[in-house]
C-alpha cells in the first residue's frame, strides 16, 4: 500500500521530528536547558497542559462508562469505545509527558515502595497508575475480539461491573486531586482560582468536559468515519452538559462571592483578563448557547456548545497552574520551543494512535452497523462483529 | 527537645561569615560572585541580604509541621525530631512538589544538571546529630545567629523585644507563621521588606491538604456502595422487565444489555 502524503501526515511528520529532536534535547542537556523553568516557576507547561488538561480531556471514559454500565444508559453505548480509546490513550499520554517533567524519571516506580500517604501526590501518583491498569483492561475486550481470543475475553467480560466501579472511584479520586494538590499554596495561587473548593470544581469541571468531549468525539467520528450518534442522544447529552455547567457556575460564583473576591475580578488587570477569558468560554457562552432550544436541537450547535467547553476548561487549568501562581512568583512564565514541541509531538502521536485504533480495532461499532457491517468489505468475521452486540462495552 | 535558631537582624553586621561557613558545611562553591548575590540558590543555601544598613538573613526556616514533607511522595523530604527538614536524594523522583508548596520558596533545583536534585539548608542535621550547633551558628561573631532549644530561644526574644521596644518589630517571625518554624526571626524593619511573605496563616499548611485527604476513605467506600447499589438496582431492573419478555429470547447475559431499563 502506498502512503499519500497528505497535508495532515506533513504536520504530523513535522511535530514528530521536532519532537524528538527536543526530546534529545532534554535528555542530553537537562529541564534547565530545555524548558522555561526556574526555580520561581517550578511547574509549567508539561504539567499545567500536559498533566491537568490531559486528565481532564479523559475524564469522558468514567463518565460514559458510569452512565451505560452502571446507569444502564443504553443508547449511549455505541461511543463507550471510542471515549475509552480517548481515555486510555490520555493516560498513556500523560504518563509519557511525566517521563519528560520529572526531573529523575527512571524513578516513577518509587512511590509504589516509598510510601507518603500524606501526599496528594502519592495520592496522584496511585490514580495514575492504578486508573491507566483499569482503563487498559478496559480496553483489552476491543484487542481481544480483534484477534478473536475467546477465554482471556470471557474473563474480563466477568470482571466488568467491578472494573467500572472501581474506574469511576478511581477517577473521581484522579480529577478532584489535581485540584487538591494546590490547597496548599493559598498565599501563592491567586484568589481568583485558591479555593477550598478546588477539588470539587476540579471534579465537576471534568464531568463537564467528559460530556462535551463526548459530544465532540461523536462529532468528529461522524465526520471522518461516517458513524454518528443519534440526535436525540447527542441532545441528551447537550441537556445534562447544561445541568452540570449551571452547577459548576453557581458554585465558582458562590464560592467567589464568599470570599469576597467577586468584586476584585471586576478591577482590570492581567489575572482579570484571563480570569473572564475562562468564564466566558468555560459557562457564559456555552450556557448562553445551550438556552437556545435551536442549538440544543442542532448537532452542529452541541459540537460548537462542546469545543467552548473544552476550550475554556483548558483555560481554567492552564490559569491555575500557571496564571494564577505568576503574581506570587514574581515573573510571567512563557513555555520554551521546546516544551512546546514535545506536548504538540505528544498530542500528534495521540491523534496518530487514534487513528489507526479506529482503523484497525472495532472501536466504532454498534447496534445498528453490526447489522450491516456483514455486507460491508470489512474483513472482520461476520459473527466477531455481532458478538459485540453483546459484549460489555 | 526541638532545636532552633533564633536570628535577630539588629545584631547582624552582615560579615557573611554565615555564609562562608555554610558552603563549607555542605560543600558548596563560595567566592565573591557567589557571596555578592542576594538570593538563596542551588549553590547557595543561606543569602545575607543587605538594603542600606539593614540585614537580613534567608535560609530553609525549617518548619515545625513542613508543606515539602508532607507534599514529597516519596518521603525524600522529613521533618527529624530534633528540628531540621533533612533530604535524602536517593528516593527523590523529582516532582518539585515541594518546590511548588513551600511557602518561603526555599528548595531549589539543579537546573542545569542532568539528573537534578533538590538542594535547601538542612539545619546542619548532622552536626546536630553529632551533638554540635549549627555552622552559621557557631561562626557568628555577633551572635546574630544563635543555637539553642526553641522554647528558650522564644523566652529570649520575647525578652529582647520587652526590653528594647523601640529597637524592633513586634513581632517574632516564626513563632506562629505556618504554624512555627525552627528558625525565628527578630528584626527592626518589616520582615516583608525582604521577601519574607506576610501573609501566611498560622495553622501548619499540610492540615490544608490533610482535610481533604482524610475524606478520600469515605469517598471510596460510600462511592464504591453507591454506584454497587445503582448497577444492582438499574440491573434488577433490567432482568425484570426481561422476565417478562422471556420467550423471545435465548440467552440471560443478552436479556441483560438488549433489554436495559429507560435510565
Amino acid at each position: 500500500m502506498k502512503m499519500r502524503l497528505t497535508f495532515w501526515r506533513l504536520i504530523f511528520l513535522a511535530l514528530v521530528v521536532a519532537g524528538l529532536y527536543a526530546t534529545t534535547i532534554r535528555f542530553t542537556q537537562g529541564l534547565g536547558r530545555s524548558t522555561n523553568l526556574s526555580d520561581d516557576f517550578p511547574w509549567g507547561l508539561w504539567i499545567g497542559f500536559d498533566v491537568l488538561c490531559g486528565v481532564m480531556l479523559a475524564a469522558g471514559g468514567f463518565t460514559l462508562t458510569a452512565a451505560v454500565h452502571i446507569f444502564n444508559i443504553k443508547r449511549l453505548r455505541p461511543i463507550v469505545r471510542p471515549t475509552i480509546l480517548t481515555a486510555f490513550l490520555g493516560y498513556l499520554l500523560v504518563c509519557a509527558a511525566l517521563m519528560y517533567d520529572l526531573g529523575r524519571p527512571y524513578r516513577i516506580w518509587h512511590p509504589l515502595i516509598m510510601r507518603n500517604p500524606h501526599s496528594v501526590m502519592f495520592e496522584v501518583a496511585y490514580c495514575v497508575m492504578l486508573y491507566t491498569t483499569v482503563l487498559a483492561l478496559e480496553f483489552s475486550p476491543i484487542v481481544l475480539e480483534r484477534f478473536d481470543m475467546q477465554r482471556p475475553l470471557k474473563l474480563i467480560r466477568a470482571m466488568l461491573i467491578p472494573l467500572v466501579i472501581c474506574g469511576v472511584l478511581l477517577s473521581t479520586l484522579h480529577q478532584s486531586s489535581l485540584g487538591m494538590l494546590y490547597l496548599i499554596v493559598p498565599e501563592k495561587l491567586h484568589p481568583f482560582w485558591y479555593s477550598p473548593w478546588l477539588p470539587i470544581f476540579f471534579f465537576i469541571s471534568a464531568v463537564a468536559v467528559g460530556l462535551a468531549m463526548t459530544i465532540f468525539e461523536s462529532s468528529m467520528s461522524a465526520k471522518h468515519l461516517g458513524c454518528q450518534l443519534e440526535l436525540s442522544i447527542l441532545q441528551e447529552l447537550g441537556r445534562v452538559l447544561m445541568v452540570v455547567l449551571w452547577v459548576y457556575a453557581i458554585l465558582r460564583f458562590d464560592d467567589l462571592w464568599r470570599r469576597r473576591v467577586l468584586y476584585a475580578t471586576l478591577q482590570p488587570g492581567y489575572e482579570m483578563y484571563l480570569f473572564w477569558l475562562e468564564i466566558a468560554l468555560s459557562v457564559v457562552f456555552p450556557l448562553a448557547l445551550l438556552l437556545q432550544p435551536r442549538v440544543r436541537a442542532s448537532s452542529n450547535g452541541l459540537y460548537f456548545t462542546a469545543v467552548l467547553v473544552v476550550l475554556g476548561f483548558i483555560t481554567n487549568r492552564m490559569n491555575v497552574s500557571i496564571t494564577g501562581m505568576e503574581s506570587a512568583a514574581g515573573r510571567h512564565y512563557l513555555p520554551k520551543w521546546t516544551e512546546l514541541s514535545i506536548t504538540g509531538a505528544i498530542l500528534a502521536l495521540g491523534f496518530a494512535v487514534f487513528g489507526l485504533a479506529a482503523r484497525y480495532l472495532p472501536i466504532f461499532v454498534s447496534e445498528a452497523n453490526a447489522v450491516s457491517a456483514g455486507a460491508g468489505p470489512e474483513t472482520t468475521s461476520t459473527a466477531a462483529v455481532a458478538r459485540l452486540s453483546h459484549a460489555g462495552n | 527537645m526541638s532545636k532552633a535558631l533564633l536570628y535577630d537582624a539588629t545584631i547582624c553586621i552582615g560579615c557573611k561569615q554565615c555564609e562562608v561557613a555554610c558552603s563549607q558545611q555542605n560543600k558548596l562553591p563560595y567566592n565573591e560572585a557567589i557571596a555578592a548575590e542576594p538570593k538563596q540558590s542551588e549553590h547557595k543555601f543561606t543569602a545575607v541580604l543587605t538594603q542600606g544598613d539593614k540585614f537580613m538573613r534567608r535560609l530553609c526556616m525549617n518548619c515545625q509541621d513542613p508543606a515539602c514533607a508532607s507534599v514529597c511522595p516519596v518521603g525524600a523530604l522529613t521533618k527529624t525530631s530534633t528540628g531540621p527538614v533533612t533530604y535524602d536524594a536517593a528516593k527523590c523522583m523529582g516532582c518539585r512538589y515541594c518546590m511548588v508548596a513551600c511557602p518561603f520558596k526555599v528548595p531549589k533545583y539543579e537546573w542545569s544538571k542532568l539528573l537534578p536534585k533538590v538542594r535547601k539548608c538542612t539545619m546542619c542535621a548532622d552536626r546536630l546529630a553529632a551533638g554540635q550547633q549549627t555552622a552559621c551558628a557557631e561562626i557568628c561573631p555577633t551572635g546574630a545567629t544563635k543555637f539553642g532549644e526553641r522554647d528558650q530561644l522564644i523566652d529570649e526574644a520575647r525578652s529582647r523585644i520587652r526590653d528594647n521596644p523601640g529597637q524592633y518589630v513586634k513581632h517574632i517571625y516564626g513563632l506562629n507563621e505556618v504554624g512555627g518554624t525552627s528558625v525565628l526571626l527578630l528584626s527592626s524593619v518589616p520582615f516583608e521588606q525582604f521577601g519574607y511573605p506576610s501573609n501566611l496563616i498560622n495553622e501548619p499548611v499540610p492540615m490544608l491538604t490533610f482535610r481533604a485527604l482524610s475524606k478520600i476513605p469515605d469517598i471510596v467506600s460510600l462511592g464504591g456502595i453507591l454506584l454497587g447499589g445503582i448497577w444492582w438496582i438499574t440491573n434488577r431492573r433490567a432482568e425484570v422487565a426481561a422476565a417478562k419478555g422471556r420467550k423471545s429470547l435465548p440467552n440471560p447475559k443478552g436479556q441483560r444489555t438488549q433489554w436495559g431499563g429507560k435510565q
